[in-house]
């Protein structure tokens, strides 16, 4: 594995991309609230969008043959300075996230109009320029404490955008409020995790900080700095006890903010999980010394069960999808879980196939809402027939998320059953197919009403404005595309999974 | 034209059908008649293959690559041919059928009912073109899929129950033990392809080699195998046409050809023999026929009957398959053939009696063959048939079945499909006698009132199509001979 030193010499903008892939958003932010203007702060927040995606996808081609890119902020070389590193764990999670936040913005356009007063559009754009910035920091940086500073930007301005859907209904801030008071400690645990290393090892450079501590071996300090980072983020990931605050912000944000979250956010938190289990500890460290595995794999189970079960009796569109977020996540828990190539390659797969999958239905639950005001079964009956479009999308997303052939969904699944068949864990393959028949259940509840119940008496819904559309329609035949052409997907997962499984030798 | 063009074909033409019926959805005329076309069609295509390729195989036509060593890729060989056949050919009379019947019967929906329909063709083709289980379980499952709206049709709460009935049992055993069946092939071996032989020889062995075929026979919900046979009688709720065309034939068949399929290419006969995998499989198969065909006598609605004589006969198919020698899986193919015809033949009736009379219980049809005598009479050959008598088709793939027994010494095989014939005749002969002996109820017509052309005139035909296939067993036992000869 060559690492491509970036040096001072005869840099090219090309050789800056990485950190243009932050920088680029970063700045946009302020240039909204500055410009002010309603018809531009769009423009200039979708623009922005769309080069970071651009950027995401150089960066991966230069990866995706398992080469990592290092880049020296302002030539300071590290451990002293901080380094943005892209390998292709991470430039798959790029990519996922900001080509998601460029097809929520132009859905967003149309969306918000009904949901967020006119003068909060600028602020609105800004803060959700400042998440990706967030979102995208997080992802690409190589420095520990410099995960935590995005973090926080993306944290905080998540906590804004979840708010904002206080302008449609009240229940919004409270939901806002749960997930600061849930995010800020899983933060704070993140942070004294990061502290205890620090302490331990003198540095705060991930590939430093690996082999500092591969050279200690386990000590107090450094089991201890283990624990308050994995249950930190498993706070923002939102394993299954630690859920609390995913269901009530993933129904009561605006629709556009939900489907971006739901795409993204919980996704980057698990890249975060990899990254420090993987790369920073070493997995020998991690998994057989801690048994890691024996207390991922319980929770994932339970998350596969109890919050598809859980699913089944909502009675809101919206809900239920958060709900199977939390379950489909324990999916990819258990592919960390299992420990082997196969396994972390179904985790990566998920991460992407359910990211695209999970956009898809957000944004289809977001345009019932928007004609029909509410997203309870009993609001959306009969809207298939009015809403044909629309309807059909959301069923494309719903197949995808049970994983039917042909689909994206059915990709990772197949992925993550090989891998436990392949690690010889027979029950926990018997439990994933038994759990996804919950999610054959509480998806076709939402075909039935979509389909078979007659719509409410004197409505008849307008079809949804292109702008909402196109992007549902991209992200639903992605999720068909990404079901028959696996190459880009599986290849970048398997060369992600190999690097993670180098631990830290993976960084050099 | 050339074979694989044909083969793409096969699939587009009634897909693009589909799209058709929904573009068209307000011109009933030209809808109908489009899909009469693109039936035609089909066939037609299906008959290239068929000149082109005779009863021979073809190199795979791959397509792309969706995991490794995992082609979405489709090839000929004489079952999958021989399922093309049936189902394209009987699509053409049984669409006719459904104009008739859909607008005789003042049925809603149309467009998305023929849509649907055309759409479950095309993943027939798909199942039976395709070249590895990996292909035929993506079509499998969209078959699944295109024929619930079918079944859920009429919307009523017992449609809609019926139609989560059906989905449950096909999407649940397909998920949660087919797809387990696959993933585990796919992890000891690498390929999914359908070799000759099979390609489990080797990688597997003891008791490990009986679970995996029982993953695969209880997957496959759709051979309707006790006990996952619950959503055949559920989904007869479905308006008439779609339980001639797709619970005859498509729907089942497509069943019972993925079972022979897994036994014959993935498994390998001789590989069941070796290792005795298959006997618990042949129990079972003789217990579903027997127990099926007795609950068949209790049923009063004749849907409700043909359903579970259907799930017996199935069991035939399954049993051939499990007898693992090469006269039992000939049988069980042919069987494919000789119980479409017969089977679609009844169904269609069933459904000319309630256009005409909208009787649907056995009881209620007392007289009925006097004022509908070509219904009847269809009814009586597509009985006969499936009885097993000569000189009708039927007769034939039982044949072949008991000499398949008799070539493994399981005697008591060849009791159980005995007793079985006896119990079709028990079962189906009283609905002909009540027919025409039991005299007509008080004020019911006297005079000759059969229904609507397009509904009486395709069972005749099919009626007609089994005493022919009696005539050309042979040759079809021929066309089927590759897929069990020697490498």
């Amino acid at each position: 594995m060559a690492v491509v030193e970036t040096t001072r010499v005869a840099m090219t903008l090309y050789d800056h991309l990485p950190v243009l892939q932050v920088l680029v958003p970063l700045v946009s932010a302020p240039l909204i609230v500055l410009i002010g203007s309603r018809r531009l702060t769009w423009s200039i927040a979708f623009t922005a969008s769309a080069v970071s995606f651009v950027i995401a996808i150089l960066l991966l081609m230069q990866v995706i043959d398992g080469s990592i890119i290092s880049y020296q902020i302002g030539g300071w070389a590290p451990p002293l300075g901080i380094e943005y590193r892209v390998d292709a764990a991470n430039a798959f999670v790029l990519l996922l996230v900001s080509g998601i936040s460029t097809l929520v913005l132009p859905y967003a356009r149309e969306s918000i109009k009904s949901e967020i007063p006119a003068r909060h559009h600028t602020l609105f754009y800004a803060a959700f320029m400042l998440c990706l910035t967030g979102l995208l920091g997080v992802t690409i940086t190589g420095d520990a404490f410099n995960v935590f500073v995005f973090l926080e930007i993306s944290s905080l301005s998540t906590y804004v955008l979840i708010a904002m859907g206080s302008y449609r209904d009240k229940r919004a801030l409270t939901a806002a409020y749960d997930y600061l008071i849930m995010g800020t400690i899983g933060a704070t645990f993140f942070v004294i995790g990061l502290g205890m290393l620090y302490m331990a090892t003198g540095t705060l450079n991930m590939a430093d900080l690996a082999d500092r501590i591969a050279d200690q071996g386990a000590n107090r300090t450094v089991r201890a700095a283990f624990a308050f980072i994995v249950v930190g983020m498993g706070l923002k990931i939102a394993i299954y006890p630690l859920h609390l605050w995913l269901p009530r912000a993933y129904t009561f944000a605006p629709s556009a903010v939900t489907v971006f979250l739901a795409a993204t956010a919980t996704k980057v938190a698990i890249y975060v999980l990899l990254r420090f289990t993987f790369s920073v500890f070493q997995p020998k460290f991690m998994f057989e010394v801690n048994t890691l595995e024996f207390i991922i794999l319980p929770f994932a189970i339970l998350a596969m069960f109890a919050a598809s079960f859980i699913a089944i009796f909502q009675t809101d569109f919206k809900r239920m999808l958060a709900y199977s977020s939390i379950a489909q996540i324990g999916y990819m828990l258990l592919g960390i879980s299992l420990l082997t190539e196969t396994g972390l390659t179904a985790t990566v797969v998920y991460l992407f196939n359910h990211g695209i999958t999970k956009a898809t239905l957000f944004m289809g639950v977001g345009i019932l809402v928007l004609r029909s005001g509410g997203s309870f079964y009993n609001r959306i009956q009969g809207m298939g027939k009015t809403m044909p479009w629309t309807s059909a999308a959301i069923v494309i997303g719903g197949l995808s998320l049970i994983g039917v052939p042909g689909t994206a969904g059915f990709i990772s699944k197949w992925t993550l059953v090989e891998a436990t068949i392949e690690k010889g864990w027979w029950p926990v393959s018997i439990l994933i197919v038994l759990s996804s028949l919950l999610a054959v259940i509480y998806v076709w509840r939402v075909f039935e009403v979509l389909y078979l119940k007659a719509p409410l008496a004197g409505t008849n819904y307008k079809e949804a404005p292109l702008t909402m559309l196109i992007p549902m329609w991209i992200l639903a035949l992605s999720c068909i595309y990404f079901g028959l052409a696996t190459d880009v997907t599986l290849t970048a997962a398997r060369a992600a999974a190999q690097g993670l499984l180098a631990g830290s030798a993976g960084m050099f | 034209m050339e074979t694989n063009t044909a083969i793409l074909l096969t699939m587009l033409i009634p897909a693009g059908a589909a799209v058709a019926n929904l573009v068209f959805r307000n011109r009933a005329d030209l809808r109908d008649g489009i899909t009469l076309a693109a039936a035609v069609a089909t066939f037609l295509m299906v008959l290239t293959i068929l000149s082109n390729v005779g009863n021979g195989t073809t190199e795979p036509l791959v397509l792309f690559e969706v995991l490794p060593g995992l082609d979405f890729a489709f090839s000929v060989e004489p079952l999958g041919l021989l399922f093309a056949i049936v189902a394209s050919g009987l699509w053409i009379i049984t669409h006719l059928y459904g104009i008739g019947y859909m607008r005789g019967n003042n049925e809603k929906n149309h467009a998305r009912f023929f849509a649907s329909f055309s759409l479950a063709i095309s993943a027939v083709m798909g199942i039976a073109f395709a070249s590895n289980m990996f292909t035929l379980f993506i079509f499998y499952e969209i078959l699944t899929l295109s024929t619930y709206p079918l079944v859920a049709h009429k919307g009523t709460p017992e449609a809609i129950r019926g139609a989560r009935t059906y989905l449950g049992i096909l999407l649940g055993t397909s998920i949660a033990l087919q797809l387990l069946a696959l993933i585990w092939t796919y992890s000891i071996t690498g390929t999914l392809d359908f070799t000759k032989g099979g390609i489990l020889e080797g990688y597997i062995a003891g008791p490990a080699v009986a679970v995996l075929l029982a993953l695969y026979a209880f997957g496959i919900g759709k051979a309707a195998l006790m006990p996952f046979h619950r959503w055949l009688p559920a989904a007869m709720v479905a308006p008439t046409p779609v339980s001639a065309l797709l619970h005859a034939v498509a729907v089942v068949k497509a069943g019972v050809f993925t079972m022979l399929k897994v036994g014959i290419y993935i498994f390998g006969i001789d590989f069941l023999a070796e290792t005795g995998a298959s006997e618990w499989l042949m129990w079972l198969a003789a217990y579903t026929i027997i127990a099926a065909s007795i609950i068949a006598m209790t049923k009063d609605n004749l849907k409700a009957r043909l359903a579970y004589s259907t799930i017996s006969q199935l069991a035939y198919i399954t049993l051939g398959m499990a007898l693992a020698t090469s006269m039992g899986a000939l049988g069980g193919g042919m069987h494919i053939a000789m119980h479409a015809m017969g089977k679609i033949t009844l169904f269609m009736a069933a459904g000319s009696i309630y256009v005409a009379t909208h009787k649907t219980n056995i009881s209620q049809m007392n007289g009925l063959g006097r004022i509908m005598p070509i219904t009847y009479a269809a009814f009586f050959i597509g009985a006969l048939s499936i009885i097993g008598l000569p000189p009708l088709g039927g007769s034939w793939s039982k044949w072949l079945l008991i000499v398949g027994a008799a070539d493994t010494g399981q005697w008591i095989m060849i009791g159980v499909l005995m007793v079985s014939s006896l119990l079709n005749v028990a079962y189906l002969l009283p609905i002909i006698g009540r027919g025409f002996f039991s005299p007509l109820p008080e004020g019911s017509p006297t005079k000759i009132s059969e229904s609507p052309l397009l509904v009486w005139l395709p069972p005749a035909i099919t009626a007609l199509g089994t005493i022919i296939l009696f005539f050309y067993a042979g040759a079809l036992q021929e066309f089927l001979s590759p897929i069990v000869s020697a490498n």
